[in-house]
C-alpha cells in the first residue's frame, strides 16, 4: 500500500443556507479544498451524500457535481452509508491512492437538508434505520439513541446531567468555530429544561438539521511534500470501516457501539497506534449519548466511564484528550453526508496548527470517527503529522 | 409511506408472528431470512413467536413521525421474548407512560399500529401490554 496524505481542506459555513443549493455549497467547499491544496485537477471525485433523492429530489450526483466544477469527464462516484457517507467517501479515496489506482482524489461530503420540512427530514433520516422492523412502529432516530441511552444508564448509572455536559462542552467549542451552525452558550439547565424529544433525550441532546458541505484533497506523500511549502504534511495512517446489525433488537449488547469498536481496532492496527497516542479526537455526537458511547468504543475510556470523563473535563478543549474541538455535530451542525469529511478537515486543521482559537496545542496525532444509523456503520481514520 | 404490496408481504410476521428456527443451530429469526446469521444454515422450521417477554430498553417518543401524531406520547420498547428473541414494539394500555421500566413483564397483543398511509391502508401488528 502507498502512503496517503491530505493536502487540502475546504469547509464552508454550516447552517440553514436557504439561498444556496446543494450544488453550490458542494462546489464552494470543493474549490476551497483544491485551492488550499494548490491542485487544479484530480483523478477521481468521491461524494458522500446520504439521501439527495429524499432531501432535494436529485440523484446522480457524480455527474451533476463533476459537471458543476467544470470537471465533466473526470471519474466520480457517490457513496452512501447514511450519516457515515462522508467517512466512507474518505475511505474510498484513501483506498484509491493506497492501491495506486489514483494519484490525487477530491473527497467530498454534502447534504442539503432544509429544502424539506421537519416531517420529511425526519422521514429521510429514518430511512437509515430498519424501516420494516423499526420504523414501522413509529420509532425515530432520537428514539433509537434514547433506547441506547436508557440501556447505558441502567448498566453504568449514566445520568441525564452527564449527557447534558456533552452538549455544554461542544457548544462551548462551537463558539470558537466560525463555520458552526450555532454560536450559543448552553448550560446543563438549558439542556434539561429543553423539550423532551424521546425520553431521556431532550432537544439539546440532539444535533440539528443542517445544510453543509466539506472537502479534502488526498494525494501521495511524494506529491504532498512537493505541495507542502512550509506546512506540515498530514498523512492518513489508519483507516477502519465496520458494520453492525442495523436493527437494535438484533444486538446482544445495547451498551456498546460494536461497529465503532471494530473500526477503531482496525484503524489502530493499520497505524500502529493506541488510544493513548491521540492528541485530538472528533467523534460522531449526533446525540450526546453517542459521544459518550463512541469515546468508550474507540478506547479513550473504559466502558461505563465515557460519561464521567466529560464531567471531569477530560474531553474539554484544555483537557487530557480534547473531543470535538470543532463543536461536534451538536454545535457545528450535522449535514449528514458532509459530517465525516468535515471531521477529517478539522483534524487536519488541528494537526497543521491552523485551528485558531480552538487549537489543541502541539497536536500531532488525531482521530476522526463517523457513524451511520444507530451505529450500523462506522468509519475511523487516524491522521498524523509526518515526521 | 408503506405500499400495499409491502404491507401484504409482511402480513405473516405482523399478523401471526411467524418466525423461522434454524435447523442447524436453533437460532430463531424474526423475520425469517435466507441464511442464518449465526451459523449460515439455510434450512428452517416454521415457528410462531411466544407472546410473553420483558422490556430490555425503551423510550417515549414525544416528537413522532408522520402517521403517529395521534398516539403521542408513544412508548416503544425492545422486548426480549421468553425464547430469547428480541423485537421492537410499541407499548400499549399504559395509564401513564412513566410506568414503563426495564425488566417490566409484557405480553404481545394484536393491535392497530398506525393510521392510514398514503395508499389508504391501516397497518396492524403486535403491541406489548403489561404482562
Amino acid at each position: 500500500m502507498r502512503d496517503v496524505a491530505v493536502v487540502g481542506i475546504g469547509v464552508g459555513d454550516f447552517g440553514e443556507l436557504w439561498e444556496k443549493s446543494l450544488r453550490t455549497i458542494w462546489a464552494e467547499s470543493a474549490l476551497a479544498a483544491l485551492s488550499d491544496a494548490g491542485v487544479d485537477s484530480v483523478d477521481l471525485i468521491t461524494i458522500g451524500c446520504m439521501s439527495p433523492g429524499l432531501f432535494v429530489g436529485q440523484e446522480h450526483l457524480a455527474s451533476l457535481l463533476a459537471d458543476e466544477l467544470g470537471m465533466a469527464g473526470v471519474p466520480a462516484s457517490r457513496v452512501e452509508s447514511a450519516c457515515a457517507s462522508g467517512g466512507l467517501a474518505l475511505r474510498t479515496g484513501f483506498a484509491e491512492i493506497a492501491s495506486g489506482l489514483s494519484d490525487t482524489v477530491l473527497v467530498t461530503g454534502v447534504e442539503k437538508m432544509t429544502d424539506v420540512d421537519g416531517a420529511d427530514a425526519t422521514y429521510a433520516l429514518g430511512s437509515a434505520a430498519d424501516q420494516e422492523w423499526e420504523g414501522f412502529h413509529g420509532i425515530t432516530f432520537p428514539g433509537l439513541y434514547a433506547m441506547l441511552a436508557r440501556a447505558h444508564m441502567e448498566k453504568y448509572g449514566t445520568t441525564a446531567e452527564q449527557m447534558a455536559a456533552v452538549a455544554v462542552k461542544n457548544h462551548a467549542n462551537g463558539l470558537l468555530n466560525p463555520h458552526a451552525q450555532y454560536h450559543l452558550k448552553v448550560t446543563v439547565e438549558d439542556v434539561l429544561e429543553s423539550t423532551m424529544v424521546a425520553d431521556p433525550l431532550h432537544l439539546f441532546d440532539c444535533s440539528p438539521v443542517t445544510d453543509g458541505a466539506a472537502a479534502v484533497v488526498l494525494t501521495t506523500v511524494e506529491r504532498a511534500k512537493a505541495l507542502a511549502d512550509d506546512r506540515p504534511v498530514v498523512t492518513i495512517t489508519g483507516s477502519g470501516l465496520a458494520t453492525d446489525t442495523i436493527a437494535l433488537a438484533n444486538r446482544e449488547d445495547l451498551t456498546e457501539l460494536a461497529a465503532v469498536r471494530l473500526a477503531a481496532e482496525r484503524a489502530y492496527e493499520m497505524a500502529g497506534r493506541k488510544p493513548e497516542d491521540l492528541h485530538v479526537v472528533e467523534v460522531h455526537d449526533c446525540f450526546t449519548i453517542a459521544e459518550i458511547m463512541a469515546t468508550e468504543a474507540i478506547g479513550l475510556f473504559d466502558p461505563g466511564y465515557g460519561a464521567s470523563a466529560v464531567d471531569d473535563g477530560l474531553t474539554s478543549l484544555s483537557g487530557k484528550i480534547p473531543v470535538n474541538p470543532s463543536g461536534g455535530l451538536k454545535s457545528k451542525g450535522h449535514p449528514v453526508g458532509a459530517t465525516g469529511v468535515a471531521q477529517v478537515a478539522e483534524i487536519v486543521a488541528q494537526l497543521r496548527g491552523e485551528a485558531e482559537q480552538r487549537q489543541v496545542e502541539g497536536a500531532t496525532v488525531g482521530l476522526a470517527q463517523n457513524m451511520g444509523g444507530s451505529g450500523g456503520t462506522s468509519t475511523v481514520h487516524i491522521l498524523e503529522v509526518m515526521a | 409511506m408503506i405500499s400495499p404490496g409491502r404491507s401484504w408481504r409482511e402480513f405473516p410476521q405482523r399478523y401471526r408472528l411467524e418466525a423461522a428456527k434454524c435447523t442447524e443451530c436453533e437460532k430463531v429469526l424474526y423475520p425469517p431470512r435466507v441464511a442464518c446469521p449465526k451459523c449460515g444454515g439455510t434450512t428452517f422450521e416454521d415457528i410462531t413467536l411466544p407472546r410473553e417477554g420483558k422490556v430490555v430498553t425503551f423510550t417515549i417518543v414525544r416528537v413522532p413521525p408522520a402517521g403517529f401524531t395521534e398516539q403521542t406520547p408513544l412508548p416503544i420498547a425492545i422486548v426480549e421474548l421468553i425464547d430469547g428473541v428480541r423485537i421492537m414494539v410499541q407499548v400499549g394500555d399504559l395509564a401513564d407512560p412513566s410506568e414503563l421500566e426495564i425488566g417490566m413483564p409484557v405480553r404481545l397483543e394484536f393491535r392497530r399500529i398506525s393510521s392510514d398511509g398514503e395508499a389508504g391502508l391501516i397497518f396492524y401488528g403486535h403491541k406489548a401490554v403489561r404482562g
